[in-house]
């Protein structure tokens, strides 16, 4: 089980890191994996991310959901939880900013444990903490990274490269981001690896993102500040590619394929995995919908109109029978 | 599809959003900048040759300077040895821009297109710019 779940996808990681590696130090290798593997994985990405959420826009969503964490509009002596189950469209949108910018349900994890013959149900913020603090630092990581693919670079991309470094540790200066994305990424790996009721339910497809995302930072860090490589090359790649006269230059180090097999790696397989929350987040029926179960006319959707069959055509079909019979017609 | 124009807008935002370096680039490439060597202290050297070689100085020279800087003013030590064992004075205004006295031509011209802005000009000035 540890083989297949997480020595497996290690193995994966592993596997495209020498394949970075390998590629780098071949130049006749370089435009391949680095313009033909950026463009080809964006657009596997960005097909792939709208084929997906079509398909789920496809899929019927017959009933209102009603199991979402709070008392719904009911009587007015009983109250009412506006924003964890509402009923109206302005209620949904909050319940929807919270829960896409600020991880509600995460935030109301709980842990249940025996303590002394007593079962204890206690909040726990731990994971709430480390996915907020990961999903915003791969955010502020992503939107940094614009000032290689954009030229001039916008203002708000140079004032969020101040902002982050602006401890000015070191030159070039530490990002916060970079340390928290280290320390929140780590965290939620060990979680799945010492937790013994999550590593029960982690599959290899867990696993593999933690393992990719845990390699892309490592290796970006370890291309900023030990196997330095000339970042105005590192641009004018990605700002050809961005601009569609993608170039090659040379003397790239080989840390920078490893770090674009890795991402490209990680964006390929968005689509087809459980990455796909981010689009996934904003279809879910236990938060989008308004709890109007009650209050207004819910048609399933692939309810057809029924077959009627009146007493006129059953007497149409079965006349002669009827009359050889002797039995009353309503018409001749 | 179900909630079509939901489902549209969102994906339309998606689009955009994914899309922004393409859109805002819209086909002009940038290329890669060439730092001009061209000042007279560099025309009048015999060997043209940094501190240490120059595939170095492009990637590592700021890790290289900051630690010129910790040497030359946390440790005292104004002397620096190089690879060839070439012993030579710690200074930014009077070894660097001695002879890349085009911070404009030089300095600024990488710094600007990557979007790097650094620090030492917070201390330092440019002694053949306008900066102060």
């Amino acid at each position: 089980m540890i083989a297949q779940r997480i020595i497996f996808p290690l193995g994966v990681v592993l596997g495209i890191v020498v394949l970075g590696l390998v590629a780098g130090s071949v130049p006749a290798l370089h435009g391949l994996f680095s313009v033909g593997l950026i463009y080809v994985a964006f657009a596997v990405f960005f097909f792939g991310f709208i084929a997906k959420v079509v398909n789920w826009a496809k899929s019927p969503v017959p009933f209102r959901i009603p199991t979402t964490a709070g008392q719904e509009f009911s009587l007015p002596w009983i109250k009412w939880s506006k924003i964890d189950n509402p009923s109206t469209t302005g209620g949904v949108i909050l319940r929807m900013f919270f829960e896409v910018c600020l991880f509600r349900s995460l935030f109301r994890n709980m842990r249940t444990d025996l303590r002394s013959g007593w079962l204890i149900h206690s909040p726990t913020k731990w994971l709430w903490l480390l996915a907020l603090g990961f999903h915003y630092s791969f955010l502020i990581i992503a939107i940094r990274h614009l000032r290689l693919f954009v030229q001039p670079v916008p203002g708000f991309v140079e004032l969020l490269d101040k902002v982050d470094g602006m401890f000015q540790i070191g030159i070039p200066p530490i990002y916060l981001t970079d340390i928290l994305i280290l320390l929140c990424v780590t965290g939620l790996l060990l979680r799945r690896l010492f937790l013994p009721k999550v590593r029960f339910i982690s599959l290899a497809a867990d696993y593999f993102p933690l393992f990719l995302i845990l390699g892309i930072v490592i290796s970006g860090l370890l291309m900023r500040f030990v196997f330095r490589v000339d970042i105005t090359a590192v641009k004018a790649l990605a700002n050809g590619i961005a601009s569609f006269h993608p170039v090659v230059p040379e003397g790239i180090g080989a840390i920078f394929f490893v770090h674009v097999a890795l991402v490209c790696t990680l964006i390929a397989y968005f689509p087809f995995s459980k990455l796909m929350h981010m689009g996934g987040v904003f279809m879910s029926p236990t938060r989008n919908l308004a709890n109007t179960t009650r209050m207004a006319y819910h048609e399933n959707p692939w309810r057809k109109p029924p077959k009627f069959h009146s007493y006129e055509e059953y007497e149409d079909m079965y006349r002669d029978y009827m009359k050889e019979a002797g039995l009353p017609l309503e018409r001749e | 599809m179900y909630d079509r124009g939901k489902v549209i807008a969102g994906l339309v935002i998606f689009s955009i959003i994914f899309l922004f370096p393409f859109l805002y680039n819209h086909g002009s490439a940038s290329p890669q900048p060439k730092p001009s060597l061209d000042t007279p202290a560099i025309k009048a050297l015999s060997q043209k040759k940094c501190v240490e070689d120059k595939q170095f100085m492009i990637t590592t020279h700021m890790q290289f300077l900051n630690d010129w800087r910790d040497q030359a003013l946390r440790d005292g030590n104004r002397w620096y040895v190089n690879k060839e064992g070439k012993k030579v004075w710690i200074s930014l205004q009077n070894t660097c821009l001695k002879c890349h006295s085009n911070k404009k031509e030089f300095c600024d011209k990488c710094h600007n297109y990557a979007a790097v802005d650094p620090y030492c000009w917070d201390c330092h000035y440019d002694p053949n710019g306008s900066k102060l």
